[in-house]
């Protein structure tokens, strides 16, 4: 049999030598008595490239140390050569799951920045909007958990709900995920009219689907010995470790941003925020299936609320008119040649905002130059910090709670390489 | 050539041997569960139940490479992922196809920079583009079936070596 | 239980560590302490630990280049974004470091968490960080050369292919043409 010529013979350039690991893992590892494990960028736990080096005393972790940046497309980079409004598009893909949140924190740096308003009806629709984007999340999340510890069926039943709320926002943007359906000043196009039906529809019938995930899972004595008492976090290394969002709640620390620095008008909707108690494993499943649940409420209260008026902001420096108007007026072809050629300018100053997205907060550090490009945008992603946060809490554990740690601290690893 | 029926209805068909093992080919493409971003949870939205892959012969996927058919690069390549990408390809056994799924394996998408692969191709050859950012599940499909396709018009002795 | 009565984290600075503080800016509604960067883990300790200021939660440490128009003093600026869980409020510190000496301190013995934010602002600005226990590479792979995200690095794209630079951007592509 002829050898495939590109097979590569010679692994010593890439693999690394033995030296580089002295200072990440034990003693113990060095003369054998552990065992280095690589569990490598390619591996079945669904939730992307993640390579952790784990040294294992049999089956159980005595240190593990992750390896990102497989997934590091250079985003930050790239948006620095784009403008404010075209940068828009490319913030969609770091959390891939949630686009909606991405694209949400960038406007609203954005939006600060430049000091620009959001009309309510554009404010309305972005809660709306946001929390489907958090119930798309979280169905992914419980689907990959399940599928992960061994209850395939609910990662079919999970993914059936997906689809309708892929369908919506195909009906809002065009696209079925990487819709950059917000932008600075509100957001793209107005609601059509066929997703309001939907949206009611959609919503009659979640509340039942949820009880099924329930009644398959939060009961199930195979789902509660694997996941109770597995990967505790207690709450003061939560706030040393930066871990936010469900985590951070299900170890009892009362945090949510959507209630402490309240965004988009959500301090005008009635919530409850569900907190754990013992801050492992089961505790953050019961956070997130809870979360989903207030979800609906918000839905409800933001449908009553949709006023009419203005989708996206009047101010014509900043927003492009729409193109009803560019027939009529000389002032909105101007404006609209100026905004798409060379776009608008931000002052050389710097901006932080953070919202809170369906695996934790995700801030946005947004720095200006006076011209049209960001000199520099930085995206503090939630899952960098859990990733970051793992060894700590896989402590002592066997590496069969470690697939259920990894999946309940739900990361996503295009938000963490960015 | 086609397949004939012989002795009215017994149940005989004949065929040549290249189409045989060609519709058998076709019939069960055990894809490597490669999904390494975005394009990852359309592959996965595809295989879930509104959308169905295992009406395809798609059923399992499978996580070693020398277990797969088909490699479907589902999601952006970076130059930190080459060599593992390298590596899975020349692990999978004789005969395998490779889809290039999504704008960013195909050409290197939305990101134009230092550290995305400008298309997969760069690394192991491709069999069918899917293009897309991400591609609907029906784009998939239809990037599937275009692979059946190139798969029944192969010859044994491509694979045979 | 009493909560201590909340502070001003800017008249606090200014009475406790007065050398330490070389400017205040306020833009929309956001406080930044501009601080010299040997004192800054004296000052972050002082926000975390004094009652009536606690600011326990660091949320994100952020690097700036300001090449070529350097409209800041020094080349590099790296901003600590902290919170105050208890009185609710936000503070950014930040520090301008030189181009011939990127080096500042680290605080990851206040918070675990700025190990791997240190980290990413090592490789990707190439800004050094002193009692930092693993400074690594963390998102580019070991081997690479430069710091990406410095503004003089290029972008690294490749160019558009039209008919006439086909063949140039086939060399990269060995398998496209099967």
């Amino acid at each position: 049999m002829v050898a495939n010529p590109g097979l590569q013979t010679d692994m010593s350039e890439w693999q690394g030598s033995l030296d580089e690991l002295k200072g990440l893992v034990s003693e113990r590892a060095m003369t054998g008595e552990t065992m280095l494990l690589n569990m490598g960028p390619h591996h079945p736990s669904t939730h992307g490239v993640l390579r952790l080096l784990l040294e294992l005393d049999g089956e159980e972790i005595v240190s593990c140390v992750p390896d990102i940046g497989f997934l590091h497309t250079g985003i930050e980079k790239n948006i620095e050569a784009k403008t404010y409004e075209k940068g828009v598009t490319l913030t969609d893909r770091m959390d891939y799951l949630s686009p909606m949140s991405n694209n949400m924190v960038f406007c609203m740096a954005v939006e600060k920045l430049v000091d620009l308003d959001v009309p309510e009806r554009g404010q309305v629709i972005r809660v709306i909007v946001l929390e489907l984007s958090r119930i798309a999340s979280h169905l992914v999340w419980l689907g990959t958990q399940a599928m992960d510890l061994g209850a395939m069926s609910v990662f079919l039943y999970c993914f059936r709900e997906r689809e309708k709320i892929l369908d919506m926002f195909e009906m809002l943007s065009g696209q079925r995920m990487m819709g950059s359906y917000l932008r600075p000043g509100g957001v793209w196009r107005d609601l059509r009219p066929e997703f309001l039906p939907a949206l009611e529809e959609f919503m009659a019938d979640f509340p039942s689907r949820i009880d099924d995930y329930e009644r398959l899972l939060t009961k199930n004595p195979l789902w509660m010995d694997r996941t109770q008492g597995v990967g505790i976090i207690e709450p003061e290394d939560a706030l040393a470790w930066g871990v936010t969002g469900a985590p951070l709640r299900a170890s009892g620390v009362n945090w949510d941003i959507r209630k402490a620095m309240p965004y988009s008008g959500y301090e005008n909707y009635e919530f409850n925020v569900p907190l754990g108690e013992h801050g492992d494993v089961y505790d953050r499943f019961l956070c997130r299936i809870y979360e989903l649940r207030e979800c609906l409420k918000i839905l409800r209260q933001g449908i009553d609320r949709l006023p009419g008026g203005a989708f996206r902001s009047e101010n014509r420096k900043f927003v492009p008119p729409p193109r009803s108007e560019l027939g009529t007026s000389m002032e909105a072809v101007i404006h609209h040649f100026k905004l798409w050629t060379e776009g608008f300018s931000a002052p050389d100053e710097e901006v932080y905002v953070s919202i809170e997205s369906p695996r934790g907060e995700i801030g946005c550090y947004l720095h200006g130059t006076g011209g049209n490009k960001p000199r520099r945008v930085r995206f503090k992603t939630p899952s960098f910090v859990h990733i970051g946060a793992i060894p700590m809490i896989t402590e002592n554990h066997m590496i069969a709670d470690l697939i259920a740690i990894i999946g309940s601290v739900d990361v996503v690893l295009g938000d963490c390489d960015r | 050539m086609g397949v004939t029926p012989k002795l009215g209805n017994l149940g005989v068909v004949t065929s040549t041997v290249e189409e045989a093992i060609n519709w058998a080919r076709t019939g069960a493409t055990w894809p490597l569960l490669f999904g390494l971003a975005c394009c990852a949870i359309e592959y996965m939205s595809s295989q879930a139940g509104t959308y169905d892959l295992s009406r395809f012969g798609m059923e399992l996927n499978r996580a070693s490479p020398r277990q797969a058919d088909l490699m479907i690069v589902a999601g952006r390549v970076t130059r930190k992922m080459a060599p593992v990408v390298r590596q899975l390809y020349d692990q999978m056994a004789d005969p395998k196809w490779v889809i290039s799924m999504g704008d960013c394996a195909s050409c290197g998408g939305v990101y134009n920079n230092y550290a995305v692969v400008q298309g997969v191709d760069e690394i192991i050859p491709v069999d069918v583009y899917v293009a897309g950012c991400p591609p609907r599940p029906e784009q998939l499909m239809h990037g599937i079936l275009t692979l059946h396709e190139k798969i029944r018009g192969e010859r044994i002795s491509d694979w045979a070596s | 239980m009493n909560i201590p009565e909340s502070l001003d984290p800017v008249d606090a600075i200014k009475v406790n560590l007065p050398d330490a503080l070389q400017d205040v800016v306020e833009f929309r509604g956001e406080t930044t302490l501009v601080v010299a960067s040997k004192d800054i883990p004296e000052v972050i300790r002082f926000l975390r630990d004094t009652p009536g200021l606690s600011y326990n939660f660091l949320s994100d440490i952020s690097a700036v280049d300001y090449y070529p128009e350097y409209t800041r003093p020094g080349r590099f600026g790296v901003s600590y974004h902290i919170y105050s869980m208890l009185y609710n409020h936000r503070l950014r510190v930040k520090t301008y470091v030189e181009e011939d000496d990127t080096v500042v301190p680290s605080i990851t013995s206040l918070w675990p968490a700025a190990n791997w934010f240190e980290r990413e602002i090592f490789d990707m600005m190439g800004i050094e960080f002193e009692g930092h226990p693993n400074l690594r590479r963390i998102l580019m792979p070991t081997d690479w050369n430069g710091h990406p995200h410095r503004r003089d690095y290029p972008l690294g794209y490749e160019t558009i292919q039209f008919s006439f630079n086909v063949d140039e951007i086939l060399k990269h592509k060995p398998f496209a043409e099967d």
